[in-house]
């Protein structure tokens, strides 16, 4: 075996040229491998974090006729310990109403937040472009398009219409841009006693909302919160069931990035073995002798099978090295007009280490073919035709 | 003394459709410690003959024992390691490997079997380059050697692992008369101090006629046995 390994690496050694091909192939084999799976990780990454970064990952809701959660303290407490995973547990009040201007009414959607809590999850001062939070009861912030259509200014007061005919006076305080225009158009932004008054709910609140540490893995987290709940009318949602679409375009991305990933694997693959292959009949004589002085079959089939090894891990190295710069090349040159790259780049250390380990495995593999060779080959062929 | 070679009805036969005999019924055997030639026309069957011996090849019938010990029933690793252990190869070509040194080379068959020379073994790889008379290249590629290098490699090569038994087949074939007297000296030297049994084959008339044994080889038949 050590014998198997010295003489493989001096056969490395002496045929120098070809070994820094195969390697270069292997190696150009892996960086692509690794400059398009991290592309892809990068852009899905970012589409997701751009589609539910900021919104409810997990929701509660009401099963109850009326879907009100009244003792919602301890929904917020038992989602908690649910999961270490689930963080910005926040409980909401949300109503339909109408927002009345001087042509006519518009419909909205009123969200009352413990806003420290909410704040987590939408971000919501950071988008506050004017004003300030609402801080006291009947007060409330709106969204750039809605003030824009209502011409509404911070500090004005807005009359909304509840679905019962009701009409409460709100001051605006401040007006916020989420970079959602749905959300800028109809979210009517208030605390929840504001919102639990309106429409009446007493102590009660209509959902609570939460997100997860790991985004694709919030079915799961949003089964064990099901199980830890302790009512069990409770409905809980996750995104990933709401967003089937996005999930199956996300999977079907993922899928071609495989594809290609394989084949280029594939094309890795057959070279190495080609080469391989040539080098058992170079080797002939050598091989030969090494039979007839009495060197196993195993043992002489073990010399190609290091060979794959060692070129799979000296052009793994090479290959991610060389994705890495790929990638980092890719971010400096591919750019927007404000200089952020075209896309984020995702570099994932594990998926690197597995991009190696793939490499060298199918090395190994290819190296099986020519190892094949190297065990049938007799040593009588090589001495009578020398 | 006892025979390290015995070969019993040996035949041999190549070709599926159309047979060719290349070896008829040879019955023959070898003493330990014995010097001999086999000499033949080209095409005679001596080579297969050594190579059978050898367990290079197999017969198509008969038995061949080495030190007593049947062949036919072994397995491929079987033979190679009784190869290993028992017969040392000399061959026309050298077949040194080129990626390693001259020294590196004779260790060869010694680290086959195992992990590490120990000093015992490496200072039996000295005394074997000094035998051959190959010191001042022992640490050159085999490239980078003469013909007559080379070859002394070779056999110093086949001597490592003490084997009882040496072939070697047209040792000389490739080397001018100085370098085969040198060969064939160095041969018998090993011959007569580590009682080594060779089985030579050979063209040269002047080496046949120094060994102690020469069968003659004609049509896959013994021809002449003479005995000295």
């Amino acid at each position: 075996m050590r014998l198997a390994f010295k003489i493989a690496l001096r056969f490395l050694l002496s045929g120098k040229n070809q070994t820094i091909l195969i390697a270069l192939g292997i190696a150009v084999g892996v960086a692509v491998q690794v400059f398009i799976g991290s592309l892809i990780q990068g852009l899905q990454l970012s589409l997701v974090e751009k589609t539910i970064g900021n919104s409810s990952q997990i929701t509660i809701t009401s099963g109850s006729g009326d879907k009100i959660i009244r003792s919602w303290e301890r929904v917020v407490y038992e989602a908690g310990i649910s999961s270490k995973a689930i963080r910005n547990i926040s409980p909401s009040v949300d109503a339909s109403a109408f927002l009345e201007y001087e042509d006519g009414s518009e419909p909205i959607l009123v969200r009352g937040f413990r806003l420290a809590d909410a704040d987590d999850i939408y971000g919501i001062s950071g988008g506050l472009y004017d004003g300030k939070l609402p801080q006291r009861k009947d007060e409330a912030i709106i969204g750039r398009d809605l003030a824009e259509k209502l011409e509404v200014e911070i500090n004005e007061r807005v009359n909304l219409v509840t679905p019962l005919g009701g009409v409460v006076k709100l001051m605006v305080t401040g007006l916020y841009d989420l970079g959602v225009s749905a959300v800028n158009k109809s979210w009517l932004i208030t605390n929840l006693e504001t919102a639990q008054d309106i429409f009446g709910l007493d102590d009660g609140i209509t959902s609570v909302e939460m997100q997860v540490d790991e985004v694709f893995n919030a079915d799961n987290l949003a089964r064990q919160v099901n199980n830890t709940l302790s009512d069990s009318r409770l409905i809980v949602d996750n995104w990933k069931d709401q967003n089937k679409q996005l999930l199956s375009g996300l999977s079907g991305q993922s899928l071609s990035s495989y594809m290609i990933q394989v084949f280029v694997l594939v094309a890795v693959l057959l070279g190495i073995s080609s080469v391989l292959a040539i080098s058992v009949v170079q080797r002939s004589k050598q091989l030969g002798i090494l039979k007839a002085m009495g060197i196993k079959d195993r043992d002489a089939s073990l010399i190609f099978v290091f060979q794959g090894l060692l070129l799979g891990v000296i052009g793994g190295v090479l290959g991610i090295l060389l994705g890495i710069g790929l990638l980092l090349m890719f971010t400096a040159f591919a750019v927007n007009p404000d200089g952020s790259p075209v896309v984020p780049v995702f570099i994932s250390y594990p998926f690197l280490v597995v991009s190696g380990l793939f490499a060298i495995s199918a090395a190994v593999f290819a190296s099986l073919i020519p190892a094949r060779l190297s065990s049938r080959l007799n040593p009588i062929e090589v001495i009578k035709n020398g | 003394m006892d025979n390290i070679i015995e070969l019993h009805g040996i035949n041999k036969a190549y070709g599926e459709k159309i047979k060719t005999q290349v070896l008829h019924d040879i019955n023959l055997s070898f003493e330990a410690g014995s010097f001999n030639s086999i000499i033949g026309a080209s095409g005679s069957g001596k080579s297969t003959l050594l190579n059978i011996i050898g367990t290079l090849d197999k017969p198509t019938s008969g038995q061949l024992y080495i030190n007593k010990r049947r062949t036919e029933n072994m397995t491929k690793d079987e033979l190679a390691e009784l190869r290993n252990r028992t017969i040392g190869f000399i061959f026309q070509f050298h077949y040194l490997l080129p990626e390693f040194t001259a020294k590196e080379n004779i260790l060869m068959p010694y680290l086959i079997n195992h992990f590490k020379p120990s000093k015992e073994v490496l200072s039996w790889t000295d005394q074997l380059i000094e035998l051959v008379g190959i010191e001042k290249v022992a640490h050159n590629r085999a490239t980078d050697m003469s013909g007559g290098q080379q070859q002394r490699a070779a056999i110093a090569r086949a001597l490592i692992n003490k084997p009882p038994l040496v072939l070697a087949d047209e040792p000389t074939g490739n080397l001018d008369s100085e370098s085969s007297e040198n060969v064939y000296n160095t041969m018998r030297k090993v011959n007569e101090e580590y009682g080594t049994t060779f089985i030579i084959i050979t063209h040269d008339q002047r080496i046949a006629e120094k060994t102690d044994r020469i069968v003659e080889i004609k049509d896959g038949r013994i021809g002449l046995d003479i005995r000295r």
